[in-house]
């Protein structure tokens, strides 16, 4: 019996996850969220993705896809008749994958990209935090770039870029109030701060953001356990 | 045939000794585009490369009528979206297909390359052998990916042609035959992986791919050199 309907393996605080949700709610597509206990991971997640084992995983007609951002392009082209997520243009979607990596990943040089140098301010404390916030506000700047002269990093609509980086909206400010740190000002990244408030009043975000007390609680925690280790 | 002069000029910004850049000749070879190549000295500073990579100031990059692409796999994947008409498209139809490639493709970098830089990463030998250890779990891994990959031939990861994932790991062979030249660490083995083995020399066996690999000579002397440099122990195997 051929499996059907699309099915999104997540972790209600994971940034990475939302993603998907978001792009399959552009689309109007319907999915099951299956909430995972990633110190438990259910059988079905582990057989959909024996390689990473990771969160988040989508499956569609029993197939499964992993990696949020892959997910994310596969999305766009599996419902290619819906809400245009990647730029038409092979060139901007060039340029879109390029912010997207700079964004997320660990730079294989070791050179610093958003991600990687935004995830110790949440840690950071007394004179450290100083340097990493300005390390973090540095990608943050240069990230930046890609929003000028436009409504979002898609232009005048959400767009990938937008779907990847999101989850700063949101999640970037609950690390401030965690750690007192202040990272996106005003002064300091006016552009990214304005596309903050933006895309928090997207309708597909709106929807999906888990409740602010639950995340603010569990990162309160989480920064506690680390700090203490 | 991409034509010269009418505002659709290829020019490729690499140092030869990269598999970043060999990745790049070889799409370029497979769609049959021209293109100028300019070598870059890394330790030098280059102006037409700061200009164009100014975030990373990395090559390889592609610029297509004056216009920077950067990234490897990037400029793959925009050579098979930009000249859809010239040769075989790099990523399958099927879009499920796709994204499996997408996925094996980022996995080169983020595992097996992340892992095999890790190998010379410090002085210290039981963190090196561990990273020996993983590379060769990530070159496992992409043994199971080509047969799940490369259908009833069992030739490249691309299923009927060369694909994507078949360009991306392909940029690392000549670094792979250096590795076994110099050090004796087997990327990919007959013995333990007998499919990659297979493909390794097919690959090699490629027009296309000759053209775009560096002589191996002139990279194993560069090699040792560096080994040399950092006075580099290779590990007991396990």
């Amino acid at each position: 019996m051929a499996e059907k309907g699309v099915k999104v393996f997540g972790m209600w605080a994971s940034p990475m996850a939302i993603r998907l949700e978001w792009a399959l709610r552009l689309k109007s597509v319907v999915y099951e969220y299956v909430d995972e206990d990633l110190g438990n991971k259910s059988d079905a997640l582990l057989r959909y993705n024996p390689v990473t084992k990771k969160v988040p995983v989508l499956v569609h007609d029993g197939k499964p896809v992993v990696e949020s951002a892959i997910i994310v392009e596969y999305i766009d082209e599996a419902w290619k008749d819906g809400y245009p997520i990647m730029p038409a243009d092979p060139y901007e979607r060039a340029q879109a994958r390029f912010w997207a990596n700079f964004a997320d990943e660990k730079d294989l040089n070791g050179f610093v990209q958003c991600n990687a140098a935004v995830y110790p301010v949440f840690t950071a404390t007394g004179e450290a935090q100083g340097k990493v916030v300005h390390e973090a506000q540095q990608c943050l700047k240069t990230l930046e770039k890609a929003l000028e002269g436009k409504k979002f990093f898609g232009g005048d609509a959400v767009g990938y870029l937008d779907l990847v980086v999101g989850w700063y909206a949101y999640w970037l400010p609950i690390i401030e109030e965690v750690s007192g740190a202040s990272v996106v000002t005003d002064e300091e990244l006016p552009l990214m701060k304005a596309w903050f408030d933006r895309f928090l009043a997207v309708d597909v975000v709106k929807e999906t953001l888990p409740p602010r007390d639950k995340l603010l609680a569990l990162n309160t925690a989480r920064r506690e356990q680390l700090l203490t280790a | 045939m991409a034509t010269a002069g009418s505002g659709d000029e290829l020019k490729v910004l690499g140092a030869w000794a990269s598999p970043f850049l060999v990745r790049v000749l070889f799409a370029l070879q497979l769609k049959g585009l021209r293109y100028e190549y300019v070598e870059v000295d890394l330790k030098e500073k280059n102006e037409l490369l700061l200009a164009s990579n100014p975030v990373h100031k990395k090559i390889p990059v592609l610029l297509h009528a004056g216009k920077p692409v950067c990234e490897s796999q990037l400029i793959v994947q925009y050579i098979d979206e930009a000249f859809p008409a010239s040769g075989p498209s790099f990523l399958p139809a099927d879009t499920h297909a796709r994204a499996v490639a997408r996925f094996w493709g980022a996995y080169v970098d983020d595992k097996l390359l992340s892992s095999w830089k890790g190998i010379f990463a410090t002085k210290d030998e039981e963190e090196n052998a561990e990273a020996v250890r993983q590379t060769l779990a990530a070159a496992d891994a992409l043994e199971g990916a080509f047969r799940e990959c490369s259908g009833e031939k069992l030739e490249w990861f691309g299923g009927d042609g060369v694909g994507y994932v078949d360009i991306v790991l392909g940029g690392l062979v000549p670094s792979m035959n250096v590795l076994e030249l110099a050090v004796g660490i087997k990327v990919v083995d007959p013995d333990r992986t007998p499919l990659l083995a297979a493909w390794k020399d097919r690959f090699c066996a490629l027009d296309a791919a000759k053209a775009a690999m560096p002589p191996l000579d002139r990279l194993l002397e560069n090699a040792k050199k560096y080994l040399a440099e950092i006075s580099f122990k290779t590990p007991a195997s396990k």
